[in-house]
């Protein structure tokens, strides 16, 4: 059993009680929502007669189902609009605060509660979303939750949950040229698999993600989940502290040294115990891209996909059924697969460093004519930020839509959907049969900066040799 | 569709009826129900949108289409079932279809807690075993009887001795994973919990 990680300190500070059945009531110091997981949960209370325990301590967004074309209200798609009148009513009735579209702080969750500095390090927090996770990158214990949890938070401000085991991944050297922070978690999901994950906190550690910006790493800790932990975390030190200075949330005056001299104390200890470490060489790898049907299928550019004898026993079922889904051939290699759609947004690549490194491969060049490519910021701060550098031009003059922020093709609950069989690289998270809304939709995931590449040559392509990077 | 749903509540012991089987290894929540049926405030209608894309694309052949089948409460499946998304939808739109318990290889983590959080248990069997099952309900009808007190699921030439953590058992038996009133019980503990914590103090802003 774990002891000394900074999940079992956060941990044991948030537990209330050991419930009769063996599980611990954990404390939820920050609870997230938005408009898909929310109403059937506030729905419950009102069935149930209950109250918000504490309106402080959720905070509301929208960003799933929200339009990225045509904001203005009411939405064309009814039911889009049932939903954000629904959180709206809830919100104003509960006296929760919501970040509503055109307040400047609208976006998907996981982008906005970090840049509100609502996400802290020693924090517990759950929102019903599975990307949760991406708030580790500061040194808290965020997890997804679903619509009951949320209810039960909403109610009680605490969730019934068992204690995860804590596995570290330590990551070596640091990231070549050209590879990032998407290429890594990758990589680790790949040689770990997607479910190597399931019971247990992630702690991601070493030279390379020190090296790593407080955006990177909410990358990393964003797909977690991908590899089945539904936490990740990495331990806060002076970038995570710079970063949430002066921001919105940010403890201010006198608090400010308090919380310091607390999240200071909060990291593993150099003898805390794990209950499994695994060791990643980040120098070895190369850009990293998807070819089948969960993100554990990935392969290097340089790489051809797997032989279905290359794979072990347990992953040959899902290699065969992707093959056929995907449409690829075993041997044949993922450089130079044509793409017909490109995407850059969500809460895994949508932030204003993800926007700066794809207009630097994108400055001054055309996108492919097969190619639509479009480019949905994280958030308004995003959007606003990327239009004061000049981004959002460079994307327009390159052939890119830029639209308004929100999850978009992520999920593909508004209008922006793959159509038929196309291939999309696309800087989101999961390639799942049918994800980007069309029952055949086939999705490529690398970074931003290699789906721009892959929007100017028209098919899957090594963004090293764009950039003198 | 069949009779009307009732969702489980209280004390959960015993689970008798026919099995289904789903074949495939990390079948993720956006496969049990797509992203567009979650455009919805209620849960109620999503049972008929179950797997939506895959029966679709197989024109009538999907388990859950089959006429065999449409009595089924047990589903059978393999490993890492509902990964991804932690979209309660998934677990609602199963129930609601019909599905009351899940054997399988093994589960994904939110999922997992989902199902138990709406009152479906979930059991593990290894891969062997399960396939066994699988192919027996691919040519003929399997009934089981699910016994959770002593963690048995019996058929009438079969006896298997499903899986299940203690915790999750517990809380199945004593009622205690329709969790809202039991973690209410604590108010006392949890205002301390509240006036304790450290970081509640730092943030003055947090309040509308
Ligand atoms: S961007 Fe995608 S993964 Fe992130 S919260 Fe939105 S839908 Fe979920």
């Amino acid at each position: 059993m774990s002891q000394d990680t900074l999940f079992d300190k956060v941990w044991d500070l948030h537990k209330v009680s050991s419930l009769p059945g063996g599980s611990d009531q954990i404390f939820i110091g920050l609870h997230l929502i938005h408009e898909v997981t929310s109403p059937q949960a506030f729905g419950a209370l009102k069935d149930k007669n209950l109250k918000v325990k504490f309106p402080d301590r959720t905070v509301a967004t929208v960003d799933h189902i929200v339009p990225t074309d045509n904001q203005s209200r009411p939405f064309k798609d009814n039911l889009a609009e049932q939903m954000i009148a629904t959180l709206e009513k809830n919100c104003l009735e509960h006296k929760i605060r919501f970040f509503n579209i055109g307040s400047g702080n609208q976006g998907i969750v996981h982008v906005v509660a970090p840049e509100l500095g609502l996400t802290q390090p020693g924090m517990t927090i759950a929102c019903g979303d599975s990307h949760t996770s991406t708030h580790g990158a500061f040194g808290s214990i965020a997890f997804g939750i679903g619509t009951s949890q949320v209810r039960d938070v909403l109610a009680s401000q605490t969730i019934a949950m068992n204690k995860l085991k804590v596995r570290q991944i330590w990551c070596e050297n640091k990231l070549s040229n050209g590879v990032y922070a998407k290429d890594l978690v990758l990589h680790i999901i790949n040689k770990l698999g997607v479910k190597a994950g399931v019971g247990f906190a992630y702690e991601f550690a070493g030279p390379a993600i020190d090296a790593l910006s407080m955006e990177e790493r909410m990358t990393i800790c964003n797909m977690s989940i991908e590899g089945g932990a539904r936490c990740g975390y990495i331990n806060p030190d002076d970038k995570t502290f710079n970063y949430i200075k002066n921001k919105l949330c940010a403890p201010k005056n006198e608090h400010w040294g308090k919380a310091l001299t607390w999240w200071k104390s909060l990291k593993s200890d150099d003898d805390s115990i794990y209950d499994d470490v695994i060791k990643i060489d980040a120098s070895k790898i190369e850009p990293t891209v998807t070819w089948g049907i969960t993100p554990g299928q990935s392969i290097g550019i340089s790489q051809q996909i797997p032989l279905l004898d290359d794979l072990s026993p347990n992953d040959k079922l899902v290699a065969e059924e992707a093959y056929e889904y995907m449409s690829f051939n075993p041997g044949q290699s993922i450089k130079d697969i044509p793409v017909e759609v490109c995407f850059i947004g969500s809460c895994t690549n949508g932030r204003i460093s993800d926007l700066r490194i794809a207009a630097k491969v994108l400055k001054g060049k055309k996108v492919s004519k097969n190619v639509k490519a479009f480019v949905v910021p994280g958030s308004e701060k995003v959007a606003n930020e990327a239009k004061q550098e000049g981004l959002d031009k460079i994307f327009k003059d390159s052939g890119f839509q830029w639209r308004d922020p929100g999850c978009s093709m992520c999920l593909a609950m508004n209008s922006d959907k793959l159509i038929g069989n196309q291939v999309s690289a696309s800087s989101s998270n999961r390639n799942f049969k049918g994800r980007q809304g069309s029952p055949s939709g086939r999705t490529l995931l690398m970074s931003p900066a290699m789906v721009a590449a892959a929007a100017i040559n028209g098919k899957v392509s090594d963004v090293r040799e764009f950039i003198n990077l | 569709m069949k009779s009307k749903f009732s969702p489980p509540i209280g004390k959960i012991s015993r689970i008798d009826g026919q099995c289904i089987s789903l074949i495939g290894d990390d079948i993720d929540t956006d496969r049990i129900i797509p992203a567009r049926f979650l455009k919805c405030v209620s849960f109620d209608s999503l049972g008929e949108s179950v797997f939506e894309d895959d029966r679709k694309t197989l024109k009538g052949s999907h388990p859950f289409d089959l006429e065999k089948n449409k009595n089924a409460i047990i589903l059978i499946v393999n490993s890492n079932f509902g990964c991804g998304s932690s979209r309660e939808h998934a677990p609602q739109a199963l129930m609601r279809w019909g599905i009351k318990a899940i054997i399988g290889e093994s589960f994904a983590d939110i999922f997992y807690s989902n199902c138990i959080a709406i009152g479906i248990p979930c059991f593990t069997l290894p891969k062997k075993s399960i396939e066994e099952i699988q192919n027996y309900c691919d040519n003929q009808f399997l009934f089981l009887e699910i016994d959770l007190e002593n963690s048995l699921a019996k058929s009438k030439d079969l006896t298997l001795n499903i899986e299940i953590k203690e915790t999750t058992r517990k809380m199945f038996l004593s009622g205690e994973w329709d969790a809202t009133s039991t973690l209410m019980e604590n108010e006392n503990l949890i205002e301390n919990k509240f006036n304790q914590l450290p970081y509640i103090k730092f943030n003055t802003d947090l309040a509308i």
